[in-house]
């Protein structure tokens, strides 16, 4: 990289859009930052001396003779361990009143990790809710949204799973937050007395849209420091994903891009995929695990947003109302956590993979015989006992207030199986059953 | 004198060069970057505009910056030494490379060219050879690798000198050959071959005429795939399809996988590079890291690299083809492939076809698979490439261009479905939708007539019989009610069920289920029809339900057991007493 002593000042903007200038300008790099008229903008297109930039609160009252000020190099954000503890915004400016923090300059959006040097995850990380722990296991190094409507309280889980997950750091990632929603987490993580390992970067409703696209890149540069250079666990939390993509939309319509399907980007998937792919389990032990939320538009997960982050992360958690029991419980259908293989019968009890799937089956089985019954028809013995099987099983298990151990979860699902089936009906290897079928 | 060139635009990892001499569509350059050389392909010329799809990250990079073209396509390092590798899709070694982030501009060898082979001479001076002929071999891991006649060499040769047996570097010269016209090529043990083009040099290339066993019931038993045949699994995110091809990667009867991870995530690859050099191949005993290549040019790598993969993959495999081996090649998720030609294609404002994918896409396609398939080399030897590809639909609705493009091209369909996902009937492969093309091949159906036993063809249509009439029936009972149909109904479905719980499904983390032989397939098929077959009484649909449950258990159980060990036979017994109780009455 070209260091330049003396900042290239120009001031004659000859084109503007909502989002984008374009100046004639000479030696610019690409993707480098800059300001116009005091407003961060980073460059996106160069053709010849046009150089086209993309100003991320927006160009409203942006006149052709504004100041516009190249730094000469791509985002950045300074790391050191005083970022542990604070609050900022996207573009990595303390908004806690904080002290501005010092310390090595790392380009955001860096490379990726040589696939030949990670890690396999191995790692469970308990959060004590059985929709995640018993049917979709969480593994340090993973990355996992929720798939939630935006009226579900995927806020309050993914704090409370943050707080129980025993991480190093916690680092949250607010993407078009609520401003009572980022003052929720704040609360809670100061109730909890966990500031201390807490950073955010924060861009609310408040904040312009286009900003939010710094967010994530900043988080994972801040997670990458403290994965690598101190061998922390580091827990990433970004919510809303959806947001996040929205603003993708916004800068590539107003770039003139052909959208590909629901108005996205056609690099949509590359996109994301650059984001989730930081989460990884270092050699030095360090990991980044990333906890996402994508909200759904009316339950809708073709659309391009929820289906693409879908083929990219490592499952998706599904919390849906289950009016049977009048609480929200994670969806063990849609529902999966792929790593999950990885710890299930090596670090828990052997007959954890088993025991999941037997119950997910049985309550497939449920949702069969509740179909028959809205239908007018008759149902069988074997029916009623799944329907009675599945209310107690979400009731007991898959309700998101529950907090309890792994080895606990695995008895009371044993002890349901015990009292509403016969041995024939589980079908669980022979071997398992021997020791662990209760009647 | 080769062409320079100066960068003069710059749009995401498109860029365009004004360029000082002739440039070459699919040429590669190599772009200074304050002394990093960032590799690029050209794409597309206008002029003396040059535009190049840039394999690396763009960023920093400055209108002025110079570029060196080199002649030369994208092309793969052939030789000695690719066995067991893990290539980025440029086929850099990711092994080599220092650090633990990838560095922008660090390109490594393919092997080590100076590592030395003992060379055995296949040919002598005198002989008249041609492109991709057999001059001699070493010893790769356990390959008999071929050292060819270059695939570039034209019309008939002669050989004027070849080396005798001993150890070489694979820089040393070898053979020295002379063409029609005299002219003289010292050859070495290395070439170089460019990706997008098919490595001809073989004989011919007939229909597939048998099958090759891939362990996975779903697909051995009901679709069977042909050795040299093409197939593609397509499928929403999250229904195993994944999971499916590592399955046949593990046990497919191949005596070479190439495995390209194109735009998929690094935590399944990285699995791989765990497993493998630990498992044994349960037909050699050798581990399965020694019959593997991977490709992995994940999704957070550069999305021109990951188009280039597939290529890079396809074309190792036709290398090994030619010295007469069994290549399996297996592709994770072409989709992304197809996205990438995409995300170029948008960038060049080309008129887009449908969904925005490029018009061309269902020629580029057919174009990829049509490069599988059996030869017959022309020292009466034979080698094969299987192309097994995953496609991951938008919304999961095959209704889109990828998927439509791939089932004209490809010769299998093994459809994941998202209802048998969801209820964990793994693999989810749909029997109803699915299908093999080789089943109505005449030279496949005598080929299994032999192997498997006299009639095998027909037991697979009597199965897919079964389940179909199974799902009919299940339909009716779901309209009906329970009791709103007759009993056959109830034992129609139950026995589909029966092929779908001990046939179909299929542990793949199971150490004994996740692979079975096709003598034990046999087994079950034989078993299971004869079970199908057998006249049944029940008083009420209750009964049924029950019993076929039991049936559904006992053969669960023998899956899970050891072929013919003491439990399976006791397993056996059990069927037998349920089934004559049943049949008795
Ligand atoms: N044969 C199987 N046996 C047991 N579990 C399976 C099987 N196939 C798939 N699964 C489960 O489904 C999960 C998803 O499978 P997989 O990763 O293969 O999906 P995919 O179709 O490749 O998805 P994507 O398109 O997102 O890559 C696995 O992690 C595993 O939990
Ligand atoms: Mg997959």
């Amino acid at each position: 990289m070209k260091s330049r002593v003396f900042q290239k000042i120009y001031t004659h903007i000859e084109n503007i859009t909502k989002a984008t200038c374009t100046i004639a300008a000479d030696g610019i790099t690409n993707e480098e930052m800059a300001f116009v008229a005091g407003r961060p903008a980073q460059v996106v297109k160069i053709i010849g001396n046009r150089v086209t930039l993309q100003i991320f609160p927006g160009t409203r009252g942006i006149p052709t003779d504004a100041e516009v000020v190249f730094l000469g190099t791509p985002p950045v954000l300074k790391v050191s361990d005083d970022l542990k503890g604070r609050f900022f915004n996207a573009y990595g400016s303390p908004i806690d009143n904080g002290p501005a923090v010092d310390g090595e300059e790392r380009e955001i959006g860096g490379p990726s990790v040589n696939p030949v040097r990670r890690m396999q995850p191995s790692e469970l990380i308990a959060t004590g809710i059985a929709g995640i722990d018993l049917n979709n296991t969480i593994v340090s190094g993973q990355k996992i949204p929720f798939f939630a409507d935006p009226d579900q309280p995927f806020n309050q889980v993914m704090a409370e799973v943050a707080l129980r997950a025993k991480a190093d750091i916690i680092i949250l990632g607010g993407m078009g937050m609520s401003n009572d929603d980022y003052l929720y987490y704040k609360n809670t993580f100061e109730n909890a007395g966990a500031l201390g390992r807490i950073i955010s970067f924060m861009n609310t409703t408040e904040n312009p849209p286009v900003e939010r696209l710094l967010v994530p890149d900043m988080c994972l540069t801040a997670a990458e420091y403290f994965a690598l250079d101190s061998s922390a666990r580091v827990l990433v939390l970004l919510s809303d994903m959806t947001l996040y993509a929205d603003a993708l939309s916004i800068v590539s319509n107003r770039m003139d891009q052909i959208p590909s399907k629901d108005s996205m980007p056609g690099s949509l998937y590359s996109d994301l995929a650059k984001i989730y792919e930081k989460a990884a389990q270092f050699p030095g032990g360090g990991s980044i695990t990333i906890i996402a939320v994508t909200t759904l538009s009316g339950g809708d997960i073709t659309h391009a947003i929820p289906d693409n982050t879908g083929y990219i992360t490592e499952g998706q958690l599904y919390l849906r109302r289950d009016t049977d029991i009048s609480k929200v419980i994670v969806d063990p259908f849609r529902s999966l956590s792929r790593l999950k293989q990885l710890v299930i019968g090596r670090k828990t009890r052997e007959d954890h993979p088993h025991l999941m799937n037997a119950c997910v089956r049985l309550y497939a089985d449920a949702a069969g015989a509740k179909t028959k019954l809205e239908n007018g028809f008759d149902l069988t013995d074997y029916d009623r006992r799944t329907l009675d099987f599945a209310r107690e099983y979400s009731r007991e298990l898959l309700a998101i207030d529950i907090n309890i151990e792994i080895d606990s979860m695995l008895d009371t699902a044993w002890h349901l199986l015990g009292k509403h089936f016969t041995r024939e009906e589980v079908a669980i290897k022979q071997e398992v059953m021997d020791t662990y079928w209760v009647q | 004198m080769s062409t320079h060139g100066r960068v003069v635009g710059i749009v995401a990892n498109l860029v365009t060069i004004e360029a000082d001499g002739p440039v070459a569509q699919n040429e590669i350059c190599y772009i200074d970057l304050n002394g990093t050389k960032l590799m690029a392909e050209v794409i597309k010329i206008t002029g003396s505009l040059a535009y190049a799809q840039v394999f690396e990250s763009t960023r920093g990079l400055y209108v002025g910056c110079t570029v060196e073209f080199t002649g030369r396509m994208l092309e793969v390092t052939l030789g000695p030494g690719m066995l067991s590798k893990s290539y980025d899709g440029l086929q850099n070694d990711l092994d080599a490379m220092a650090g633990v982030f990838l560095t922008r501009g660090e390109y490594t060898p393919a092997f080590d060219e100076n590592a030395v082979w003992r060379f055995a001479p296949l040919v002598r001076p005198g002989d008249t050879v041609r492109a991709a002929d057999w001059l001699g071999s070493v010893r790769e891991g356990w390959i008999e690798h071929k050292i060819m006649v270059p695939f570039d060499f034209e019309g008939a040769g002669t050989v004027v000198s070849v080396v005798p047996m001993g150890d070489y570097r694979a820089c040393d010269t070898i053979a020295v050959i002379a063409d029609a016209g005299g002219g003289e090529r010292s050859l070495n043990m290395i070439m170089r071959w460019p990706v997008k083009v098919e490595v001809r040099g073989y004989a011919d290339k007939p229909r597939p005429f048998k099958i090759m066993e891939t362990g996975v019931r779903a697909i051995d038993t009901l679709n069977p795939m042909a050795e040299g045949g093409t197939g593609f699994i397509p499928g929403p995110f999250g229904c195993g399809k994944t999971v499916l091809q590592h399955a046949i990667s593990k046990y497919a009867e191949a005596d070479l996988i190439v495995l390209v991870a194109c735009g998929e995530r690094a935590n399944e690859v990285v699995e791989i590079f765990k497993e493998f050099p630990e498992l044994d191949d349960p037909r050699t005993g050798r581990k399965l890291m020694e019959r593997t290549i991977i490709i992995c040019n994940t999704s957070n790598m550069p999305v021109a690299s990951r188009e280039a993969s597939v290529y890079t993959g396809m074309t190792i495999a036709e290398y090994y083809r030619m010295m007469g081996l069994k290549v399996l090649l297996l592709a994770d998720s072409t989709s992304r492939w197809a996205q990438a030609l995409r995300e170029m294609s948008n960038r060049m404002e080309e008129l887009p076809g449908p969904d925005a994918f490029p018009m061309d896409l269902p020629a580029i396609i057919a174009n990829f698979y049509s490069r599988a398939g059996f030869v017959n080399l022309n020292n009466g030897t034979t080698g094969s490439i299987t192309f097994i590809g995953t496609v991951s639909p938008a919304g999961g609705n095959l209704k889109e261009p990828v998927a439509e493009s791939t089932k004209k091209a490809a010769r299998c369909f093994y459809a994941l479905s998202q209802a048998r996902s969801d209820s964990k009937r793994y693999p989810a492969v749909d029997p109803i939708d699915s299908y093999s093309k080789y089943l109505e091949y005449r030279e496949v159906i005598e080929q299994l007539d032999t192997t498997v036993e006299p009639g095998w063809v027909n037991k697979v249509v009597q199965l897919k019989d079964i389940l179909l009439r199974g799902k009919e029936a299940r339909d009716q009972i779901h309209i009906l009610g329970d009791d709103g149909v007759p009993l056959d109904y109830h034992v129609a479905f139950n026995k589909a069920e029966i092929i779908d719980f001990a046939i179909l499904q299929q542990d793949a983390f199971d150490p004994i289920d996740a692979s079975t032989p096709l003598v034990r397939q046999q087994y079950m098929v034989n078993t299971v029809l004869d079970l199908c077959s057998s006249p049944f009484s029940f008083d009420d649909f209750e009964q049924v339900g029950a019993y076929f449950k039991h049936l559904i258990n006992i053969l669960r159980q023998m899956n899970y057991q050891e072929f013919m060990s003491e439990r399976f036979k006791a397993l056996e017994t059990e069927l037998a007493a349920a089934l004559s109780e049943r049949r008795a009455r």
